[in-house]
């Protein structure tokens, strides 16, 4: 390896780590025996950096050339920044080299657009390629799909890569066109089709023969920036709960907006990333994919955006209190779900133990229901007292969002014993 | 009080199960053979382990429970907290005293807390995954020191033998000093004299394969890199990644 690896590593990753997806789940692949690497259902993060994300995949760009020249991106044509390109060559070493250490669980390969979409396209699949055939390396691959890239190379991505993401950036097409004038939905939503209907496909044929070759075992996802432009969190919602209907689709990732170009006025001037609203999306996401929530239960036209305050949960529950209190003993799994700090884990364990006796709210506490909220919301064994109807919402709602007292604060409500002469 | 003395081994800990059936009489202790008897014991007795009288005992709470649960009894017992072996003492008499198992009932205190302990331990054996960083030696063996506060390691071993099957590795728990090696065909346990040549787990240069020092640079290069500084939070980062596995991990060096 030559000496300026070391800089082209780190202008790459630069490049590079505005990408959020660092999932390695949703696939197992095992090892053949006297070969490299294996691939379990569940992932796992194998470091985590500073700000506290999860490094699982070693997230790379081929290259940090790009022909567009994307508002909202840090490698735009017009940014004055380095650039650097790997061979592939180098990238499969390094990839080999990084799994044999544990440092990570497999590759996350993204790329900007050289030349036209095929040609990098190209280059990338000859790396995945290279990677499962040459070094019989069964670790984990994510490949971004380069959106305008021809339906023969997204197959070929698709036999070895893991995963295929393509990412769609913004969640309206008018504010895509805005900030990316390059690019339209339609060159995002042709590409993820493409990945379905191999994903279907592949599905049908190993119905048949079970030898048939797997495409993208772990689906696909996607990302959506948030606060880049005005959508507010209803469209956002309403955009990813359409994604999830499609059937390959498994993560769609949220990103709160850095402004990496701060000279460019189609953006808005944030002085802070919207890390509290990103927070919220997820939870919602969460909400859709786990608790049984539709979509318009958590946001509507009454409430367009998430309560920054409280978790949509919660929200929810304020706006309903006709559902509570929902008795632990009787409700079923799916009401469980409803309940405010109390989770899946929680509801599973619940439903296993009270076929064996009643639960009292000692027994919950110790399961891990957070009793701090969940109070207001059930009746189990005890009578219940305090829940939304003997307060009020608005009560609940100001005791949950209370700030939690410091040590050494002074309580307001405490007199003080030295009286003032 | 009735204590029980035993080797403080898992068989002795099944045997332990068989004679208090037989006796009928179940402890409220149970002690390693030299530890300190406590105030008022009424009677004290000496389990002699005896691996058929185990086995026998294994297979009838294999007959019982799910092999979820035996997991999770292997677990707590590696766990080595204080009083596990009493946990799983109350657990096993409770399975098999009750006409269905009792093993989901988790409004049973003890039920609950094997689970919990069991989970503890199994993310002990998850962060071993995670945070193992080999480094490779001048003779093509990868080796990674790692202290875990549970005896975890042997949950993971499998892991790393099937991930890492074309490469010589070692796995070395240095609090407890043994590990595993893989010499491309079997792992074996072994026990190295730590505190002379490697006090604090890292290999000396010269021990290094070629190499080695440049991929350690490019992993720590890479991991710079990748912190988006808008969004630092150390305390998420501590969360996910306790400090006490730093001191192995080459990025953090």
């Amino acid at each position: 390896m030559k000496a300026d690896i070391l800089e082209k590593m780190k202008v790459l990753a630069e490049s590079a780590k505005y990408d959020v997806s660092c999932a390695s789940s949703g696939t197992t692949r095992k090892n053949q025996p006297g070969t490299l690497g294996s691939a379990h259902g569940w992932g796992i993060c194998h470091s985590f950096t500073e700000d506290g994300r999860c490094v699982s995949l070693l997230k790379i760009m081929l290259t940090n050339y790009c022909i567009y020249d994307c508002a909202y991106c840090i490698n735009r044509r017009s940014n004055d920044i380095r650039r650097a390109t790997f061979t592939p060559d180098e990238l499969v070493e390094l990839t080999i080299e990084f799994y044999r250490r544990n440092y990570i669980e497999g590759l996350f390969l993204s790329s900007g657009v050289i030349k036209n979409p095929d040609y990098t396209m190209e280059r990338m699949v000859r790396v995945v390629k290279e990677l499962r055939t040459i070094h019989r390396y069964n670790g984990y691959i994510h490949m971004k799909s380069i959106p305008g890239a021809s339906e023969e190379l997204v197959r070929q991505a698709g036999l070895y890569a893991d995963r295929l993401s393509v990412n769609i950036e913004i969640p309206t097409e008018p504010n895509l066109k805005m900030l990316a004038p390059e690019k339209n939905h339609q060159s995002v939503f042709k590409p993820m089709l493409h990945i379905q209907q191999g994903v279907l496909q592949s599905n049908e044929e190993r119905r048949k023969f079970r030898s048939a070759p797997r495409f993208a075992p772990a689906g696909q996802s996607t990302q959506m920036i948030i606060g880049a432009t005005d959508d507010n969190d209803k469209t956002i919602l309403n955009t990813t709960a359409a994604l999830y209907t499609r059937p390959s689709m498994k993560r769609v990732y949220y990103s709160g907006f850095i402004p990496v170009n701060t000279y460019d006025n189609r953006l808005p001037a944030l002085k802070q990333a919207p890390l509290v609203r990103e927070n919220r999306l997820y939870q919602a996401d969460w909400l859709l994919r786990f608790y049984e929530f539709k979509v318009d239960e958590i946001v509507d036209d009454r409430f367009p955006n998430l309560d920054l305050e409280i978790d949509p949960k919660l929200s929810w529950a304020l706006r309903h209190p006709e559902a509570f209190p929902v008795d632990v003993n009787k409700a079923d799994y799916a009401m469980l779900l409803r309940i405010p700090g109390l989770g899946v884990k929680s509801a599973k364990l619940i439903v296993s133990s009270r076929r064996f006796g009643r639960i009292t709210a000692t027994t919950l506490k110790k399961m891990g229901v957070v009793m701090k909220k969940a109070q207001y919301f059930i009746t189990c064994n005890e009578l219940a007292f305090n829940t939304v109807h003997e307060t009020s919402p608005e009560y609940i709602r100001k005791k949950l969002t209370e700030k939690k007292m410091k040590k050494g604060d002074a309580p307001l409500n405490q007199l003080s014993i030295i009286f003032p002469e | 009080m009735i204590v029980f003395r035993y080797d403080k081994t898992f068989d002795g800990l099944l045997t332990a199960v068989f004679d208090a059936y037989v006796r009928k009489t179940f402890p409220d202790k149970l002690l390693g053979e030299g530890e300190l008897a406590p105030l008022f014991v009424e009677e004290s007795y000496l389990v002699t382990t005896q691996a058929e009288r185990a086995d026998r005992v294994w297979k009838s709470v294999q007959k019982k429970l799910s092999k979820t649960s035996c997991n999770m009894i292997t677990h707590v017992w590696l766990s080595e907290e204080e009083g596990s072996d009493e946990l799983i003492f109350r657990y096993i008499r409770k399975n098999l005293d009750s006409k269905h198992s009792i093993e989901m009932n988790f409004a049973d205190p003890d039920v609950l807390q094997l689970n919990q302990l069991a989970k503890k331990v199994g993310r002990e054996a998850e962060h071993i995954r995670q945070f193992v960083r080999f480094q490779k030696a001048a003779d093509d063996i990868f080796f990674a020191p790692i202290s875990p506060i549970y005896n975890a390691l042997p949950l993971s071993v499998e892991f790393f033998a099937d991930r890492f099957a074309d490469q010589k590795w070692i796995v070395y728990d240095m609090k407890r000093n043994y590990g595993y090696y893989y010499d491309l065909k079997n792992v074996t346990e072994i026990a190295l004299d730590m505190d002379e040549n490697m006090p604090d787990g890292k290999l000396d240069e010269k021990l290094m394969a070629e190499d080695e020092k440049l991929f350690q640079s490019l992993w720590k290069t890479y991991f710079k890199a990748l912190t988006i500084k808008e969004r630092i939070n150390p305390k998420l980062q501590r969360q996910h990644m306790p400090q006490r596995f730093w001191k192995y991990l080459t990025e953090k060096q």
